[in-house]
């Protein structure tokens, strides 16, 4: 195991791998921008390393001072984290050639699925279905014939992206040549690259995400999330199971999905994304990292997903981190459990009896709300002064907080101010949790979406677990709030 | 001829600017992109005009309300 992890990240995130060091007896070292010298994660770190400056380009995405910082704090492994460098290839193999080991996939497997049309090759290869798309799309007549071919509408997507960003829809020709122009900018501008390819535009499909795990030799498929209550193409609100979904189908995918990634030798912590639509699963990208919504499955699989990740980079095989049996699909938990929550590990260990005897019903559930700083009615962020920040402590309700009174939201990182997950028996009792805990949770000094969480949260198309991933935008299109109006969606 | 003064609707950091002074623009055009908390935030002409005074310049800060453009309507 290591001795000393470096921790290039903040936040939420920060303070999640900071705990998980802690509960494996690792010393963790904070790295901190100068807006972040009073955040939770460095007070709670062993250790912590100054990057000077405040914007993230000089501070958590500079790999030069990152490296520099883990090397000089003595640290033996580095987390990145989500997001800033989590899925740069450059940057891991770097802070390998630094002599310290990167917890995250091998470069190679990063650079694979960071470009999407051979993330795409590959995936089809190995029996993982996709969407009807192309390849880089180089000239006007190549964009033409390969959306002909594809039919309408399609998608422009930028072939460095992932997340989401840079899309443009196209419903006709002239649409098409358009928007080219202007998606080869608009990639140039987020990602340093300028090329796109085309994809087939599902039809009102549902978000389905594979959590994988893998030792180099070995891929495992431990469940299945559904986040397709999104804005923006970012995620909201996620929960598993996903409701509705049959367990045969999942187990399929799931199959699928452990086949491609055994193929590259995949060796962490990994995300499979799906598209669900009219019963078909399409592949969407591969997340080469630990996701914002990992603890809806902790939560109903009872796995450290964050320990288990910095085991895997520390040389633990799967066989001995995950118990024999394959990973039931649909939410149920795995027979051993890390956690150490008595009384749902009883209830996880009473759900693996039923379910190795058979049993289908799934045993636990999970919902995640994220509570953003933005203005959910103009659509925009909010920064301010945390002058209140009152994570609520309540059963079923866990809180993934970042922040501390006092601390600003700057412009200069994201807005993720929390994280309220609310788990249950039943899916009813782990939303019903989810918005007791939004609600409870205390934040003034900025605004937050809390108001459009818990509209989602009780929304008769969200209980009926029948959302997909256009459903919030054309709701709020359908429902605009005046302000100071409740949203009712 | 009216001078529309155009304000920051968030505190931010302008990302690009998409005109020059002197450009003749439309209602809706995008004048200013500002880029706060990882979101493009984009500055749009509320009418037809031509841009009169640019304020700001790539990787400037601004503040909610801050004036950034002005715009000549006819």
């Amino acid at each position: 195991m290591f001795r000393r992890v470096f921790i290039a990240n903040r936040g939420v995130v920060a303070r999640r791998i900071v705990r998980a060091c802690s509960e494996l007896g690792v010393e963790s070292v904070a790295a901190y921008s100068d807006l972040d010298r009073a955040a939770p994660h460095v007070a709670e770190a062993t250790a912590s390393a100054r990057l000077p400056g405040y914007r993230a380009a000089d501070t958590y995405v500079n790999i030069e001072r990152v490296i520099a910082a883990a090397k000089s704090a003595g640290a033996d492994a580095l987390h990145p984290g989500y997001g800033f460098l989590a899925e740069n290839p450059d940057f891991a193999s770097r802070v390998a050639a630094a002599g310290i080991a990167f917890i995250g996939p091998a470069p190679d497997a990063i650079r694979t699925f960071g470009e999407k049309t051979g993330a795409r090759r590959h995936m089809e290869q190995a029996g993982f279905p996709v969407a009807p798309g192309s390849e880089l799309i180089e000239d006007e007549r190549a964009l033409s014939a390969a959306a002909r071919r594809i039919g309408w509408p399609v998608m422009l997507k930028p072939a460095a992206g992932g997340g989401g960003i840079g899309m443009r829809v196209a419903r006709s020709e002239a649409e098409l040549v358009a928007a080219f122009a202007s998606a080869k900018a608009l990639a140039q501008g987020a990602f340093g690259n300028a090329a796109v390819y085309l994809e087939a535009l599902l039809p009102n499909p549902r978000h389905i995400e594979l959590q994988m795990l893998g030792d180099g030799e070995r891929v495992r498929c431990v469940g299945e999330r559904e986040c397709s209550v999104q804005r923006r193409h970012q995620k909201v609100i996620e929960e598993a199971p996903a409701p509705g979904v049959r367990s045969g189908h999942l187990a399929d995918i799931g199959e699928r999905a452990v086949a491609a990634l055994e193929a590259t030798g995949y060796t962490s912590l990994g995300t499979v994304e799906t598209l669900l639509a009219k019963r078909r699963f399409a592949f969407l990208e591969v997340n080469t990292r630990l996701q914002v919504e990992h603890g809806v499955t902790e939560e109903v699989t009872g796995l450290d997903l964050v320990q288990l990740q910095i085991r895997l980079a520390a040389g633990e095989r799967l066989d001995e981190l995950l118990p024999p049996e394959r990973a039931p699909l649909g939410g149920c938990a795995l027979a051993e459990v890390v956690n150490d929550s008595e009384p749902v590990g009883q209830q996880l260990r009473s759900n693996c009896r039923r379910a190795r005897k058979g049993a289908q019903a799934p045993a636990r559930f999970a919902v995640q709300a994220r509570i953003y700083a933005e203005d959910s009615r103009r659509m925009l962020p909010s920064t301010g002064t945390l002058s209140a920040y009152r994570p609520p402590r309540l059963t079923g309700v866990r809180v993934e907080a970042g922040y501390a009174e006092g601390q600003a939201m700057t412009p200069y990182y994201d807005p993720l101010l929390a994280k309220v997950i609310g788990t249950g028996a039943t899916r009813e009792l782990a939303i019903g949790r989810t918005l007791v805990g939004v609600k409870a949770f205390e934040i003034r000094g900025v605004d937050t979406n809390r108001d459009l969480l818990q509209a989602i949260l009780r929304h008769p198309d969200f209980l009926a677990g029948k959302v997909h991933t256009g459903w919030l935008e054309s709701r709020l299109k359908a429902a605009p709030a005046p302000a100071g109006a409740p949203l009712l969606l | 001829m009216a001078r529309v003064q155009i304000e920051s609707e968030v505190t931010g950091n302008v990302w690009k600017v998409e005109v020059a002074a002197g450009d003749a623009v439309q209602e809706g055009d995008v004048l200013i992109i500002l880029e706060s908390m990882k979101m493009e935030i984009p500055v749009e002409a509320p009418e037809a005009g031509k841009v009169a005074e640019l304020l700001v310049a790539p990787e400037d800060s601004v503040e909610e309300d801050q004036v950034v453009a002005v715009i000549e309507t006819a």
